[in-house]
């Protein structure tokens, strides 16, 4: 098991007071907080080794490019990749979406074809296929959840067909944190000849992830809440489809050659290898390294004790949380179906009270729809408190929030 | 600069069903904004001066000791700012 009061050393943040309370952060399903070895590498960076990448022969480019490879190449371990070919970064998870649904959703989607997406997803993995449907015409199909809480597999059974080109959906829901069984949607996925893409905002972060032994297409994620800076995010994709695919941007870096032709008075362009044919113009060099920081952080910690970590901080808080009457709390009970995520509601308040409530004691939790407004819908909900886990909280932090949401009752 | 702008920091469209405007006063004033608005409004009920649910010219709020509030059912921020402007003043 891991510590978190060895590990809440490493974050300087978690020493602040918030309206003359302890700082306890709740909402790591939005972003994390930041580790002083992760600061410290984009100071040095910037301090160090800024250069453009790519670019220059001299040493500080050759330096920044060896950093940036370095951290494609972290990923890759990771999430057990076949290499750097593999993996893209871009500016998080929906970049990574939308650079899926453009470049290659535009090329192979039309007419009678079917994109599948679970009502669960939040609005990155909806709005993308919603929006190029209006371009190219296809069918965006939803599967539906049971009651809100876990997917519905054999409706998403009943919905695919061989018209179905690419099934969409998250790894982990940010409402609920239900582990969706990904192997056995690829599986189906891929006896129909579809595509997956997997939403892994919320499962990189907190679980083990192995994309061979998942057997997804495509797996996005995003930096900012696995440690790493804002602004830098993967997309994972098996070669033989990424090689297939035309980039998503065009611009410097992406490109081989680009030559004029004096007779028809055009260029012609042939594309860099991957990955870099899908990184035009300079990437965020130095959230690449930030990112790679944040991942030997984790890996020295071990993906399968922040799991259970997390697990274990689940169960005792929807345990504690019973103790309060007005609380209804929403998905699963079971903590060891879901990461460390608790939506929940205070009977005769808004989400949004209850979370200036909590604030007033230095509490930060999220509420609203947080950006899953389909999912509220079908639990009939105007908006959810959620409070969300990561290797640094504590039962005593729990014990707290449940001590301040007696309080809160009180209103 | 107006009353409005010399107390309020922020504005927020909350999202959620309940299309709640959640208004973040400015720091350095929060304890003359709280005192304000506590002389102006009725206080129908509080949790030690953490959480105010109040009421002026029919419409009702919650007010926070850290300087936040909370007004729903308000036809838009034009209105909004019309309900700042007289409580601030």
């Amino acid at each position: 098991m891991l510590d978190p009061y060895k590990i809440r050393e490493d974050f300087p943040i978690l020493k602040r007071k918030i309206n003359n309370h302890p700082l306890i952060y709740f909402d790591s399903a939005a972003t994390s907080q930041k580790p002083r070895q992760v600061i410290e590498v984009i100071k040095e960076f910037y301090e160090k080794h800024n250069a453009n990448v790519h670019r220059g022969v001299h040493t500080l480019s050759q330096e920044a490019s060896e950093l940036y490879e370095n951290a494609h190449e972290e990923v890759a371990e990771f999430i057990n990749a076949d290499g750097v070919k593999e993996i893209i970064f871009v500016r998080g998870t929906t970049e990574a979406i939308n650079l899926v649904a453009y470049a290659w959703g535009l090329r192979n989607l039309k007419g009678e074809d079917e994109v599948l997406v679970t009502l669960m997803e939040h609005h990155s993995n909806i709005v993308p296929w919603e929006m190029l449907s209006k371009i190219n015409g296809f069918q965006v199909k939803y599967v539906e959840v049971n009651h809100g809480e876990t997917l519905n597999y054999e409706a998403f059974e009943d919905a695919i067909s061989n018209r179905t080109k690419i099934v969409c959906f998250s790894h982990v829901s940010n409402v609920t944190g239900v582990v969706n069984d990904v192997k056995r949607i690829a599986k189906t996925a891929h006896d129909y000849g579809a595509l997956t893409l997997v939403d892994g905002a919320q499962s990189v972060p907190h679980l083990p992830v192995n994309v061979k032994d998942l057997d997804v297409d495509f797996l996005a994620f995003s930096g900012h809440k696995m440690l790493g800076p804002t602004g830098i995010g993967v997309l994972y994709g098996k070669r033989e489809v990424l090689e297939e695919m035309e980039p998503f941007h065009g611009g410097g870096e992406m490109i081989r050659e680009v030559s004029f032709n004096s007779v028809t008075r055009r260029c012609s362009i042939s594309w860099n290898d991957l990955p870099w044919k899908f990184e035009a113009g300079t990437p965020n060099i130095c959230g690449g390294i930030g990112l790679m920081e944040a991942i030997r952080y984790l890996r020295r910690i071990g993906m399968e004790n922040v799991r259970a970590h997390e697990e274990m901080l689940t169960e005792y808080t929807m345990q504690r949380m019973q103790e309060c009457r007005k609380v209804k709390i929403y998905g699963p009970r079971d903590a060891s179906v879901k990461c460390g995520i608790i939506p929940f509601n205070v009977d005769g308040l808004s989400s949004h009270d209850v979370a200036l409530f909590l604030d007033n004691y230095g509490i930060m939790v999220r509420s609203g729809f947080h950006c899953a407004q389909p999912l509220h819908e079908i639990f009939k909900l105007k908006s959810s408190v959620r409070v969300s886990f990561y290797i640094y909280n504590t039962r005593e932090e729990i014990d707290r929030f449940v001590e301040v949401l007696k309080e809160i009752e009180r209103f | 600069m107006g009353i409005f702008e010399d107390y309020v920091a922020r504005i927020e469209e909350a999202c959620g069903e309940e299309r709640d405007f959640i208004v973040v006063f400015k720091y350095d004033k929060k304890g003359e904004v709280i005192a304000k608005i506590l002389e102006k409004a009725r206080i129908e009920k509080s949790i030690s001066r953490v959480i105010f649910e109040l009421t002026f010219r029919n419409v009702s709020f919650r007010l926070y000791g850290t300087g936040k509030a909370i007004f729903r059912n308000l036809k838009d921020k034009d209105e909004l700012k019309n309900v700042l402007s007289d409580l601030l003043l």
